[in-house]
């Protein structure tokens, strides 16, 4: 690896590898678009089974507005920290991209924590998914959005190691790029989250 | 070199402008809810158009998806995704409000 990083050879793998880029974030992005109609579809089946509560607790009952704002809050912000991330990368500056990845890693990791910590009290009031077909439909759609938070939080560790061992090699930037890609398209299906499941259910 | 600090707000930018959007049209719906200031149909309503109003924000000042030739792959896809999306979850939902209505739930 350290060859590309240096000398005459690099320019030309650089100037190479930037032409796969712009297709390998073209597929990158079709890969969103097909991960996005899962989640619309989890949203259609929330929507059919939002009044089939069988007895059970509904969302009135079960979700808070504060929590959910600060959850919303948690995840924008870090939307923002990885977006400063992605300019201090066209800057080419290493460790303000190690800073902001590392914010966005701890506000991403307060989201999943506050999430957990809903899903956790959820159960112990008996209100689990296996409970009512709202609740299956509840914990299966905002638990596949928390399941791609998760897996975003591992990815970010695994590009902040790469940064600090290797630098930000073109090869990083365009990881992070399509990192950045992954990580704002689950800021907008929170968006849809907090719209459909958590407002409706308490107003 | 001295190009950078100036390379770095300018693309700084973009998200400190989306990010204030954002929090305008996360505020409203949220303060609508806990104040019960409108009706439960108004409120809904509200909701939606803000949540629309918020992903295009998302889209342009995050992602930087706009109508330029460079972006419109992608537009194209996600234009074929939203139509995917409109017959498959559109459809759900219709089929199943039909239902509803024929067995008299």
């Amino acid at each position: 690896m350290n060859d590309r990083r240096t000398g005459g050879p690099a320019a030309e793998i650089t100037a190479e590898y930037a032409k796969q880029d712009a297709e390998r974030a073209l597929g990158f992005w079709i890969y969103l678009m097909s991960d996005a109609v899962i989640f619309a579809l989890l949203f259609g089946t929330y929507a059919v089974m939002v009044t089939r509560t069988v007895g059970e607790p509904s969302g009135h009952a079960l979700f808070h507005l504060t929590h959910t704002f600060i959850e919303t809050i948690l995840l924008l912000l870090s939307s923002v920290t990885f977006g400063f991330a992605t300019a201090a990368v066209t800057a080419g500056r290493r460790n303000e991209v190690l800073a902001w990845l590392l914010a966005t890693f701890i506000l991403g990791t307060g989201f999943i924590g506050m999430e957990l910590s809903e899903f956790h009290g959820m159960v112990a009031q008996g209100a689990g998914p296996d409970r009512s077909g709202f609740l299956s439909s509840f914990f299966t759609l905002v638990g596949t959005h928390g399941l791609h938070v998760s897996m975003g939080l591992i990815w970010i560790a695994i590009l902040w190691v790469q940064v600090l061992v290797r630098g930000l090699t073109p090869f990083a930037a365009s990881r992070l790029y399509r990192l950045g890609l992954f990580w704002h398209f689950l800021d907008i299906v929170w968006i849809g989250i907090f719209s459909v499941v958590y407002l409706p259910g308490l107003r | 070199m001295q190009e950078s600090p100036d390379a770095a707000k300018h693309t700084m930018k973009p998200y400190l402008i989306g990010f204030g959007l954002a929090v305008l049209l996360t505020v409203i719906p949220f303060e609508l809810v806990a104040t019960k200031a409108l009706s439960r149909t108004s409120t809904m309503i509200v909701i939606a158009i803000l949540a629309l109003a918020q992903g295009a924000v998302h889209l342009h000042y995050f992602l930087h998806l706009d109508l330029k030739s460079a972006s419109r792959e992608r537009l194209v896809v996600l234009m074929f995704a939203a139509a995917v999306v409109l017959l498959m979850a559109g459809g759900t939902l219709w089929i199943m409000a039909d239902l509803n209505y024929r067995m008299g739930m």
